[in-house]
């Protein structure tokens, strides 16, 4: 998840009233707990005026006011999906993937030897990217007999429906991806890259609020959550990771993104050195 | 600081990668072609750590010159990638056979070449 590569290409005068702005952020960090501060005019001019301008109100000003007048839900999830839809990558910071190779897979897969299936979650699994990243790492690790059982969870149903396509343009494939990923689990769809259903048929996708009980989704061993905290505040950490450390098999792992830490957040983690990447494991 | 060598017909592309890969802390020599690039890996003083080779060039395309470079001895550090509108995948696995460590595809935004190199082990 990054909020950050929006375009910035928008003027540097607010186009906002900052009581509309306000009301914005307000409906935003109520429905996804995500924070937008006074820092973040940018970002929502740049994501919401095509909403707007599709809405038919003609600046942010007027879809405010359209979204108070009406009570339905379907243009408050756009401008939350606007809001938290994002950019992500193939093997992104490939150092988490190094460490699940070498050293977590082969052990979770010692521990869990008796049923023979791993199930990890993508947390904030945007356009699926991450999902398939280790979908294709395991492949590559043929491990006879074994499953893995990924399931990719977002709040928005535009994301999941391209992470569930698995179609790809040209500019997303040559981003981390290793040309010989590629070329052994890509099909060529025209101008389109297609995943191979052998890689596709290993996630599954749900529309999932971070903020909602996560119990329905059971456990996992492996929770992936990258580069998705740094944008909720201190108590929205708090309980995210505590949620996922309740969704978490005794001596699984929790993946969070570089600059992210559960320090002074949750302290029931065990933070750990593995390879190049740190892991937060469930004692 | 470690050597790169740019090898592209188009004087455009040469520009925009060079500035990508010194912006990365390198060295950069460049060549017009297959022929010119086996000549400036002769002059070179030291070993190479990256090559980026286009496809379709005049005199030596990139294929040829990842063959004539499979018959010579490759530093063990030398990394190659392929920087071109190749796009089919009978084409991708040619060059990986060839000897190619990766492979691009035109277009491609300064990002996707760093993301390479990291893949590379090239930059953190």
């Amino acid at each position: 998840m990054n909020l950050m590569n929006a375009n910035s290409a928008v003027a540097a005068e607010p186009k906002i009233e900052p009581q509309n702005y306000r009301y914005l952020c307000e409906m935003v960090y109520r429905e996804s707990g995500i924070v937008l501060d006074e820092s973040k005019h940018y970002l929502v001019e740049a994501r919401l005026t095509p909403v707007a301008r599709d809405a038919g109100a003609g600046d942010l000003n007027a879809l405010c006011n359209l979204m108070r007048a009406i009570s339905g839900r379907p243009l408050r999830d756009k401008v939350v999906e606007a809001m938290t839809t994002n950019e992500t990558l193939f093997f992104r910071d490939i150092k988490p993937f190094d460490a699940l190779r070498q050293v977590i897979l082969p052990e979770l897969t010692a521990k869990r030897r008796p049923v023979q299936t791993l199930r990890v979650l993508s947390a904030a699994c945007s356009t699926g990217q991450e999902a398939y990243s280790l979908a294709m790492l395991w492949k590559e690790m043929k491990i006879p007999g074994w499953d893995l059982d990924i399931l990719g969870i977002d709040l928005s149903d535009e994301v999941l429906d391209k992470a569930r396509g698995g179609r790809y343009q040209q500019l997303e494939v040559n981003r981390g991806l290793p040309a010989m990923y590629l070329v052994k689990y890509f099909q060529r769809d025209e101008a389109v890259w297609q995943i191979k259903s052998e890689i596709r048929s290993m996630a599954r996708w749900r529309k999932f609020n971070l903020l909602d009980d996560l119990t329905p989704l059971g456990t996992f061993d492996l929770i992936l959550c990258r580069n998705v905290l740094i944008y909720f505040d201190q108590p929205t950490k708090s309980r995210i990771l505590g949620a996922f450390r309740g969704r978490l098999i005794s001596g699984g792992y929790l993946f969070l993104g570089a600059s992210e830490t559960t320090l002074n957040l949750d302290d029931k983690f065990l933070r750990r050195q593995v390879a190049s990447a740190i892991a937060y494991q469930k004692p | 600081m470690q050597q790169a060598l740019i090898i592209d017909d188009s004087k455009a592309i040469r520009r925009i990668l060079g500035a990508t890969i010194r912006e990365l802390g390198f060295d950069v020599a460049e060549a017009g072609n297959g022929r010119e690039a086996l000549e400036e890996l002769a002059r070179l003083p030291g070993p190479v750590r990256l090559i980026l080779v286009d496809w379709n060039m005049p005199e030596m395309n990139g294929m040829e010159f990842l063959l004539a470079l499979q018959g010579r001895e490759r530093h063990p550090d030398t990394k190659v990638m392929m920087v071109t509108t190749e796009t089919a995948i009978d084409q991708m696995i040619k060059a990986l056979e060839a000897g190619a460590d990766e492979y691009i595809m035109k277009p491609f935004t300064r990002d996707a070449i760093v993301d390479k190199l990291r893949l590379l082990g090239i930059v953190n």
